[in-house]
């Protein structure tokens, strides 16, 4: 056990980790951040991406002893207080069925638009190509990004 | 028609906050507390072994192990339509994959650790991986005791055979009907087994406390299913339907493969031997492959006559499945196609044999679409293939035999109101299915695909649905419905229905994810039929909460009922204009009278729903005779494929699927099962594929290797197109189309494929590397 202190969500954390813990369960188990899902448990499906440092990456990949005085953004840290428009946009276009690669496809996102305000639609579907989403077919989500990058551009 | 103001309209999904919000919660998301143990599940490494020795003595003494738990535990029997398969493996295993011993630890690392330390020594037993093989009269048996399991009346077992149900119909006289033919085609089609691939992988927990009750929380589709055959399992315990609770939190993926009981039982059994402790289990994603239900695998040989004027004479369809170890629920696939395997045509004469065959690979069951896409590969790539011989365009074909509103079935009975021919005329319209399109690439080849499709609920004559529609204060609304939102937006639909009854918007009713203590019966969210059969119940439900509340309004105001209507959340009257009387102000507290007494009181209303008119009581040689199913949806699709010559890539640049919903209560909603099912279709077709080696074993169970779509492999454009000709007994006209939508995918790519090229692929899937080896082998032939 060793403690490491690191930001998650704007609130400094300090927690004791194996050094074979891994992040993501990290996350969901000792700091009740539900939000980043397993799907594969090996990078394949993208459920369980959040923000380190600004950029997403998969947590079942990363190992908690590696986040020491980095800054985590799960999707709590996102809806807090208010949602983001482009969360608005994925409700409006009812973007989601069951639920579950929102969170993943959320961080993705969000990052592509930091980065990349105005995506056009191959640049989208690259940056999502890992995460996987089996009810959608993806285009509500497409379009609900389109629809907010549109917007801006007005 | 009546103007809806809620109903047929695009509402967003009343789900939608907590899912990108972050707020919905799994299962897996909740906590547990101290008392939380982790089972670790042992799999067999043998497709076909006898048990001969489980050593658990090293892995008991390991670090935080509670107990460690084998068939001997819980010699029961269970299964859903027929009762053929174990908690844990008694004595013998019949799949790779099937779970034989159970390591409950305090931790996950825990029980893993542990697990590596227990001994099973096997006995191999001659493994059986090949349906056609498992026919064989000297075949091994997987079930010698067949004979003796429990089943539904519709089930015809074979004993002393690996045939575990025989759904056989005749109709007409097909040897007549093939001797009027100018022309017969006979070939065979296959189709190798599919995973469903929900993110979620399935898990449950399970708690049984001091006072002898069983909770499971369960990620499922069949909460009320699962606690009956909880309760039907566990009954040597004590345990009846009252002590029995499942919890299902929102769900994250099913496609059926979290229809019925699975692994959710091994928590709940496991339980009751740690009293007062809750216990969990969850599939690794490679368990998800491998120990769940999985897509049947179908050889199929279809013989089929028509005249040089296009009419079909006759049909001779015959159906072997590859139904697995265990065939509980996957031997309702096999009846439910057996009984629509003529396609939506008009025929006369009819055999068709549709088989269940038990082998050595896990267990068939339930998956989007319950077989139809399997047999609709062969027949529909078939009907494309008798249209030529005959010269006939394949869709002037399908107009000249598709089934209408009147036709009979295979079983003799009446087909019910449908838009096929509407579907098909405006797919071929959208797709400009007359015009040829050719490439400018020369390395590239375009060609155009179509396919139509029909599918009925598979249920039990008496399957049924519940509602419980309670009042609160404000006039908000909570709906109490049991079943399970997984994804299609059943929650949002509900809530619009009763919105329409009640003048009251959707965004003020609140549908839970069920609770079998508090939410009232479903038999299960599966067969596309929940819009149907719960949408009835709830608008009963809301109607009678309508009539409580107009005879509230009779006795205290004297209006009579038949004046009194709803609209913007209040009573109003056709004969007082300025009556006006908001719901809020009366529906928990009642009215108060002159003399200052209260009238009235809860609005509290049920509704319920069974096809009363469905039977199963056909004859077990013809299938003629009752009426197993309730109706059918249909529609049909078309693609237009382009594929690169030398590498087989393929890319479908536009699709159109016209689905007939009888009435879209939710346009948005019908127009996002279109898209998703389709994509999920075509991925059955393009790149998904379970391979297995001779010895049973998957070679694909991750991500990695078995390929779903990804953002990259989407259809440049998806064109959905809703028809609705109303379903008479649905609410408001509607009828389910939840798995319909990725029915006609296979077929469409298939016939595209030789379109453009002239080849021919009849085993699925048609990967890029089949075509290319196909048109290399066709370019040596030359």
């Amino acid at each position: 056990m060793r403690e490491i202190t690191f930001i998650l969500n704007g609130e400094t954390r300090s927690v004791n980790v194996e050094p074979n813990e891994i992040l993501l369960d990290l996350l969901r188990d000792k700091l009740g951040a539900k939000s980043p899902k397993c799907g594969c448990d090996r990078g394949d499906c993208g459920a369980c991406a959040v923000l380190l440092n600004g950029r997403s990456v998969r947590s079942c990949l990363i190992y908690a002893i590696e986040v020491e005085g980095m800054e985590i953004i799960t999707l709590e840290g996102i809806s807090r207080n208010k949602l983001s428009e482009l969360q608005e946009s994925f409700i409006a276009f009812n973007s989601f069925q069951c639920g579950y690669c929102a969170p993943g496809v959320i961080i993705t996102t969000t990052e592509l638009l930091q980065q990349n305000p105005h995506p056009d639609l191959e640049e989208i579907k690259e940056a999502l190509s890992g995460n996987l989403c089996r009810c959608t077919g993806y285009k509500p989500i497409f379009d609900a990004i389109l629809a907010v990058t549109e917007k801006e551009e007005k | 028609m009546s103007e809806h103001r809620f109903v047929g309209k695009s509402v967003v999904r009343i789900d939608g906050k907590e899912k990108i919000s972050g707020a919905a919660l799994f299962t897996d998301d909740i906590d547990f507390g101290a008392s939380l143990l982790h089972a670790e599940i042992i799999s067999s490494t043998e497709a076909h072994a006898l048990i001969k020795n489980i050593d658990i003595s090293e892995a008991s003494k390991a670090k935080d192990v509670v107990q460690i738990f084998t068939g001997k535990d819980f010699p029961f029997k269970f299964g859903l339509y027929m009762k053929d398969r174990h908690i844990l493996a008694q004595e013998k295993v019949r799949f790779v994959g099937e779970q034989v011993v159970a390591v409950v630890a305090r931790s996950p690392q825990a029980a893993k650790k542990a697990a590596k330390l227990v001994k099973i020594d096997y006995e191999p037993l001659p493994a059986v991986t090949d349906q056609l093989a498992a026919l064989k009269d000297d075949s091994k048996l997987l079930h010698p005791d067949l004979a003796d399991y429990p089943h539904v009346p519709w089930f015809f077992p074979k004993a002393g055979s690996n045939i575990a149900h025989w759904r056989k119909i005749r109709k007409g006289e097909p040897d007549k009907g093939f001797a009027e033919a100018d022309y017969i085609l006979e070939d065979t089609y296959e189709v190798p087994r599919y995973a469903h691939c929900a993110l979620e992988t399935h898990v449950a927990v399970a708690k049984y406390d001091y006072s002898g009750r069983l909770t499971v929380w369960s990620s499922s589709q069949s909460p009320h299913t699962q606690r009956n055959l909880f309760a039907e399992a566990l009954s040597s315990l004590g345990l009846t339907h009252k002590d029995v609770r499942v919890i299902a939190p929102h769900v994250g993926g099913g496609f059926g493969g979290k229809a019925g009981v699975t692994m959710e039982i091994i928590p709940a059994a496991l339980a009751t031997k740690l009293q007062g402790y809750t216990v969990k289990l969850r599939w690794s994603r490679e368990q998800e492959f491998m120990n769940t239900y999985q897509r049947l695998g179908l050889v199929a040989k279809i013989k089929m006559g028509a005249k040089k004027d296009g009419t079909i004479t006759a049909i001779d369809h015959k159906l072997y499945w590859d139904a697995g170890a265990y065939v509980e629920y996957g031997a309702n696939v096999v009846n439910a196609t057996g009984l629509s395997a003529i396609g939506p045509y008009r025929i006369s004469n009819i055999s068709i044999d549709s088989i269940c065959i038990y082998t050595n690979l896990p267990p068939g069951g339930p998956y989007r679409g319950f077989g139809y896409s399997e047999f609709l590969f062969g027949l529909e790539s078939h009907i494309n293939r008798l249209s030529q011989k005959l010269n006939i365009d394949p869709v002037e074909f399908r107009r000249i035999n598709a089934i209408k509103e009147g036709d009979e079935t295979a079983y003799g009975a009446e087909m019910n109101p449908n838009g096929l021919h509407q579907a098909i005329e405006e797919v071929a319209r959208e797709i400009e299915w007359d015009k040829k399109i050719e490439s400018s690439d020369p390395k590239k080849a375009i060609g155009k695909g179509f396919a139509i499709f029909w599918k009925a609920p598979a249920m039990p004559p008496n399957a049924s649905s519940s509602a419980f529609l309670k009042f609160n204060e404000d006039a908000s609304i909570n709906l109490l419905i049991s079943g399970m939102d997984i994804g299609q937006g059943y929650q949002t639909v509900m809530a619009q229905i009763a919105a329409e009854v009640l003048s009251v918007p959707p965004s003020k009713i609140r549908v839970e994810t069920p609770d079998t203590d508090r939410n009232p019966y479903e038999w299960q969210t599966v067969a596309s039929h929940v819009t149907w059969s719960c949408g009835n119940a709830v608008k009963r439900a809301a109607l009678d909460a309508r009539e409580q509340i107009f005879s509230l309004i009779e006795r205290v105001f004297h209006f009579p009922q038949d004046s009194l209507y709803l609209e913007d959340e209040a009573v109003k009257c056709l004969t007082k204009k300025d009556f006006s009387l908001p719901l809020k102000d009366f529906v928990v507290n009642g009215i108060m009278t002159e003399d200052g007494t209260f009238k009235g009181g809860p609005i509290n209303a049920r509704g319920v729903f069974m096809p009363e008119f469905s039977s199963t009581q056909g004859d077990p040689e013809t299938s003629q005779g009752g009426h197993p199913n309730v109706h059918y949806t249909v529609g049909a699709g078309a693609l237009i494929l382009e594929i690169d010559k030398e590498t087989g890539k393929m890319r479908v640049l536009k699709a159109a699927e016209a689905i007939d919903a009888g009435k879209a209560l939710n346009p948005d909603l019908v127009r996002g099962q279109i898209t998703g099912g389709l994509l999920q279709g075509l991925a059955t077709v393009l790149y998904e594929d379970m391979r297995f080696d001779d010895k049973g074993r998957m070679l694909n169970p991750t991500f990695t290797d078995y390929k779903i779509p990804t953002s990259m492999d989407v259809p440049d454009e998806v064109i959905p197109i809703i028809i609705e000709v109303p379903q008479p007994d649905g609410p408001y006209g509607a009828r389910g189309v939840g798995e319909h939508t990725m029915l006609p995918a296979a077929p469409m790519i298939a016939n595209a494929l030789e379109d453009a090229l002239g080849i021919r692929i009849k085993t699925m899937p048609i990967t890029a590397e089949k075509v290319a080896l196909t048109l290399l082998q066709k370019s040596e032939e030359k």
